[in-house]
Parts: structure tokens; C-alpha cells; sequence
């Protein structure tokens, strides 16, 4: 079993090494595109809501950057998940590879860019006044299942894209939605009181709440959220796994 | 000790369901009432078993299931139905170019396909050299995969491939790659490593491979298994049935069938050595004219004149047995 998981884990690193090669090549920037597009994707947002609409709701910046990070992670390791296995067909058609390791490979590499967001992400809270405290340790909860779940839907996003790939499209679609209902750029005070819990059958949001709670009000979330945030990893992370069992060997009839 | 079994090993592809053609397709062919998802069996009910040092060449034409069959033996397929049972690890090179990427250096490359062989960073990181010299690319080990000529990647794939020492090792047409200058080397390492002792299976389109390398043979068409034995045997009986047109060509029926299709060959083999040494066989003859003709002679023949050429043979073979 340890030796398993060792050959696993040298694996699982050239796949890393591969999709980093692979992401930047011939770009004259590189890696520092992962500091800067969500730095220019903030500053965009600051120009509309800011300066436009006149948003002026203290650490509103904060705020919707609070948004942005958690759901550009989500959508860039989601996606990227999805084709992973389509895209690593010729490998596992010939080779017995234990296939969750392709979409392993592209959740790190999403993490990677979420933890460089984070650096600039905490030099914005820095420049707005947010006060540090041990509280901040606790966001490790959020970033931890917040990283399972993406793993989780990425398994069962890239099954279903392997039978139907009308997936593709249709999750680009939902994206967009989820984008909108995740109250990234408006205060959820936008729903009557009695309305507000909605919110949370919405995962991404979950986080996101999490998040805000801790760097803006500097207080962690109830019991509740907790249960909540862990439950949605647990309940995709499962389905993901079942799909993959069950699945396993229907793959390559598909590809 | 029974190494690799395949008891009835069944394996079913489906074409035309629904994701296949798509919504529009499938209503139309429903409301025409003509919606069916066709099966197609690659392989059909294929049963044999080898013990350690055997090694099994797989003939058949293309199309007969015999990259399947290896697949489902490796674990990348699971049989619809009957089951393969394998004692030891298996080490299988099977299509060797594909896989690799294009956009990743040679170097790269070698350890990514070294992880995906289930190889240990260590095991790579020694033999790199080694396998870089094999495949003869010290100066291409920094080029882009992409830019290699299809030889190359094909000797570098090689040359990954075999460092390894399975239990059972099963090669998919990798005895044809590169020069052949290459070839040899590569026939060498086979043999080297055949020589510990490893179970094997050899799919190969070159029945004279099939000769030199197996002691079974598995004879495959359309999925069918036609026939598991000894090498000579089934080999004689193939080489019958692959140098009759297509027209013509008959599969055997029964074990009786197989011996005296298989004899047939032989006997043509037989006149064909006489003919050369007579020069009296036409100068612009193919050799599959020349080879169907003779066999065609063999069916000519009385069965005193068959018995007679049956003795020149075994006194042949005793002959070379002595030597």
C-alpha cells in the first residue's frame, strides 16, 4: 500500500510538472499571469462598482474580492477537471492508470493560482485596513473542504463530459449563472430577511460566506456553516467516487 | 503453475446509442421506429491458459480482437463477460508511440511516461541514461517530442518500456520498430528478457516472429477463437488460410480439420524447398501466387505421393535434431 501510494504520488507530480509546462508555454510572462489576472480582474471590478455605480459600503473591495478568489478557484479547477479526462484519453487507454489522478494533477494546479491570488488578496486587506488576528488561521477550514468539493464535482463533471459531451456547454452556461447568485458583487441584503437562507444551498456561496465572516467581521461562522461547508465536500466527493467505481471501465468505450 | 488464464473472455463494443448519434438522430429514429443500439462482440467466449516461461503469439487478421483481447488481459478492459486471471505483475507495450506529448522535451517526457509505467522516481532517475543511450538519442534529449521523427519516438518508447522485469510481459507489434539495425537490438532485449523465465504474449502481423519467439499460438478471426496450440500447428494452419484468397478461404472445422489444413502447408513448404532446389519454380512469380499454387498442387496430390513427402519431412526433422 505505501509503496502504491509512492509510485502514485511520482506520478502525480510529472502530471503537475506537464500541465505547468503546458499552461505557459510560449507566454513571455509565465507564471506571473497568475498574479496578475485576478489583480487586473479586481482592479476591473473596483473601476465598475466603485467609481460607476458608487458602491461605498466599507471594505467593498474586500468584499467582492472575498467573491472573486473563492469562485475563480471553482471555476478554473472545475473546468479544468472536466476535460482532464477526455484530454489524457490516449494515455489511459493504453496504460492502466488510476484515473483520478489527471484531475488531482489540474485541482493542484488550480490551487497553485488560488494560493498566488491569496498573496495579493492579502496585500489589498492590508491596504484596506482589515485587521490580522489568529482568527485569519481559520480560513484554512473554508480553503481546505472548499478544495475537496471542487475535486468532487470535477470527477463527476469529467464522467458525465466523457458520455455526454453536450456538458461542456451546458456547465459554461450554469457558470455564468453561478456567478450570479453567489452574491459576489451584491450584499445578499438585496433578499428580505425571511428569504436569506436560500443562499446556502448554494456550495460556492457557503465558502464565499466563510470567508467574508472571518477577513470583513472578523468573527468565525456559526456551528452550522461549518457542518455545511464540510457536507457539500463529503456529499460531492462521494458521488465523484461512486461515479468513478462504477465507471471505471466504461470509460474508454466512450472516448 | 497456470500464470494467465482467460476463461471465456467475452468483450462487447456498443455503437449507436443515443451519445453517440446525438438527440436529433434519436428521435428521428425513434418516430421512424428504426432506434437500435448495435453490439458488435470484439472478442467472443476466448478460453486458454499459459504457465510460466510460455510464451503466446496471437495470430489473426485485422480486425480479429487481438488488441482487445490484450487490453482486457492488462486490466485496461474489464471482459463483458468471463474473467482474465493473471498471477504476477504484468508489463504490457501496446501501441507505443501514442501517449506521449508532443509539447514536452524528450527528457520530460521519459519521466512522465516512466510514472505512468508505475516506475519509481529513483528507478528513472538511474537507468536514464541507459534508456536515453538504447533509444540512441544523446542528442535529442532536450528537443520538443514533437520534433522527432515517428522512428524515434518509437525507439524511445521502446527503449522506457523494457527496462522492466515482469512476470508477464505482452507486446502489441513493437518487434517492427525503427531500422534494422534497431530491430535486432530490440529482438535481443525480447529475448533477454524471455530468457528469465517471464510468461509472454506476442501479437504480431509476422507469422515468421510468431515462429521464432512462441511455443503457443492463438489463432483469432473476427472475434472467434479459432484455434489455441502449439505453434507449429496453428501457424501451418493460418499460414493455409492466410495465402488462400480471400474468396477462398475456409476456416478449419474441428481438431481434425486444423491437423490437415496445418499439413497441407507443410507439404507445400515441402515442394516449394524441392522446386528452388530444381530451379524450375517461374521467375516473376509473388510469393502468395506462388505459395496458393502449391497448395493447390498439395490438394492435386494422391494421399500416396502426401505420405511420401509426410516421411521426407520427418526424416528431415530427425535429421536436424541429430545435428
Amino acid at each position: 500500500m505505501l509503496e502504491k501510494l509512492k509510485k502514485n504520488r511520482f506520478l502525480f507530480e510529472e502530471l503537475v510538472k506537464r500541465d505547468f509546462k503546458k499552461k505557459y508555454k510560449r507566454t513571455v510572462l509565465g507564471m506571473l499571469w497568475s498574479l496578475l489576472a485576478p489583480l487586473l480582474n479586481v482592479l476591473i471590478l473596483m473601476l465598475v462598482f466603485v467609481n460607476i455605480f458608487g458602491r461605498t459600503q466599507e471594505h467593498f473591495i474586500i468584499y467582492i474580492f472575498c467573491g472573486t478568489l473563492v469562485m475563480s478557484f471553482y471555476t478554473e479547477a472545475t473546468q479544468g477537471c472536466m476535460r482532464a479526462l477526455m484530454a489524457n484519453a490516449p494515455i489511459f487507454t493504453k496504460i492502466n492508470v488510476p484515473k483520478y489522478l489527471f484531475l488531482l494533477s489540474k485541482t493542484f494546479q488550480a490551487f497553485i493560482n488560488f494560493a498566488l491570488t491569496l498573496v495579493i488578496f492579502i496585500i489589498f486587506c492590508i491596504g484596506d485596513k482589515i485587521h490580522f488576528g489568529i482568527h485569519m488561521f481559520s480560513l484554512i477550514y473554508p480553503i481546505l473542504f472548499l478544495l475537496v468539493f471542487c475535486f468532487g464535482v470535477g470527477m463527476v463533471l469529467s464522467a458525465l463530459f466523457v458520455f455526454f459531451r453536450d456538458v461542456e456547454y451546458l456547465y459554461s452556461i450554469f457558470l455564468t449563472l453561478l456567478n450570479y447568485v453567489s452574491a459576489i458583487f451584491y450584499p445578499v441584503t438585496i433578499l428580505p430577511e425571511n428569504l436569506r437562507h436560500i443562499f446556502y444551498i448554494n456550495p460556492v456561496y457557503v465558502y464565499i460566506f466563510y470567508f467574508r465572516c472571518v477577513v470583513i467581521d472578523g468573527y468565525m461562522p456559526s456551528l452550522a456553516i461549518h457542518i455545511l461547508a464540510a457536507a457539500y465536500a463529503a456529499i460531492f466527493l462521494l458521488a465523484g467516487c461512486l461515479l468513478y467505481k462504477k465507471c471505471n471501465h466504461e470509460f474508454l468505450y466512450y472516448v | 503453475m497456470t500464470v494467465l488464464e482467460c476463461k471465456n473472455v467475452s468483450i462487447r463494443y456498443k455503437t449507436g446509442d443515443l451519445q453517440s448519434i446525438g438527440l436529433k438522430d434519436y428521435v428521428i429514429q425513434k418516430l421512424r421506429g428504426k432506434y437500435k443500439v448495435q453490439e458488435f462482440w470484439a472478442d467472443k467466449n476466448i478460453t486458454f491458459s499459459l504457465e510460466k516461461g510460455d510464451m503466446l503469439g496471437i495470430v489473426g487478421t485485422n480486425g480479429a480482437g487481438k488488441s482487445t483481447l490484450l487490453k482486457a488481459v492488462t486490466g485496461i478492459m474489464v471482459p463483458t463477460e468471463g474473467q482474465v486471471i493473471t498471477r504476477g505483475n504484468i508489463a504490457a507495450l501496446l501501441e507505443l508511440a501514442s501517449g506521449f506529448d508532443p509539447e514536452l522535451t524528450v527528457r520530460e517526457n521519459t519521466f512522465l511516461r516512466g510514472a505512468l509505467l508505475g516506475y519509481t522516481r529513483k528507478f528513472i532517475e538511474e537507468k536514464y541514461d541507459e534508456i536515453i543511450a538504447f533509444a540512441e538519442l544523446e542528442a535529442f534529449q532536450d528537443h520538443m517530442f514533437k520534433q522527432l521523427s515517428s522512428g524515434m519516438k518509437s525507439r524511445l518508447a521502446f527503449s522506457i518500456a523494457c527496462l522492466v522485469n515482469p512476470d508477464i510481459l505482452i507486446l502489441d507489434e513493437v518487434l517492427s520498430v525503427g531500422d534494422e539495425a534497431f530491430k535486432d537490438k530490440s529482438a535481443q532485449r525480447i529475448k533477454s528478457i524471455l530468457a528469465k523465465g517471464v510468461t509472454g504474449i506476442l501479437v504480431s502481423h509476422s507469422v515468421q516472429q510468431v515462429r521464432d519467439l512462441c511455443n503457443k499460438c492463438l489463432w483469432l478471426d473476427h472475434g472467434k477463437q479459432i484455434a489455441f496450440g502449439p505453434t507449429p500447428l496453428i501457424c501451418n494452419a493460418y499460414s493455409t488460410f492466410l495465402f488462400t484468397p480471400k474468396d477462398k478461404r475456409r476456416l478449419p472445422t474441428d481438431e481434425q480439420d486444423l491437423q490437415k489444413i496445418s499439413d497441407r502447408f507443410r507439404i507445400a513448404w515441402r515442394l516449394g524447398e524441392k522446386e528452388r532446389a530444381a530451379h524450375t519454380n517461374p521467375p516473376k512469380e509473388s510469393e502468395t501466387d506462388r505459395v496458393y499454387r502449391l497448395l493447390c498442387n498439395v490438394d492435386a496430390m494422391s494421399p500416396e505421393e502426401k505420405s511420401k513427402i509426410e516421411n521426407e519431412l520427418n526424416a528431415k526433422k530427425k535429421g536436424t535434431a541429430e545435428k
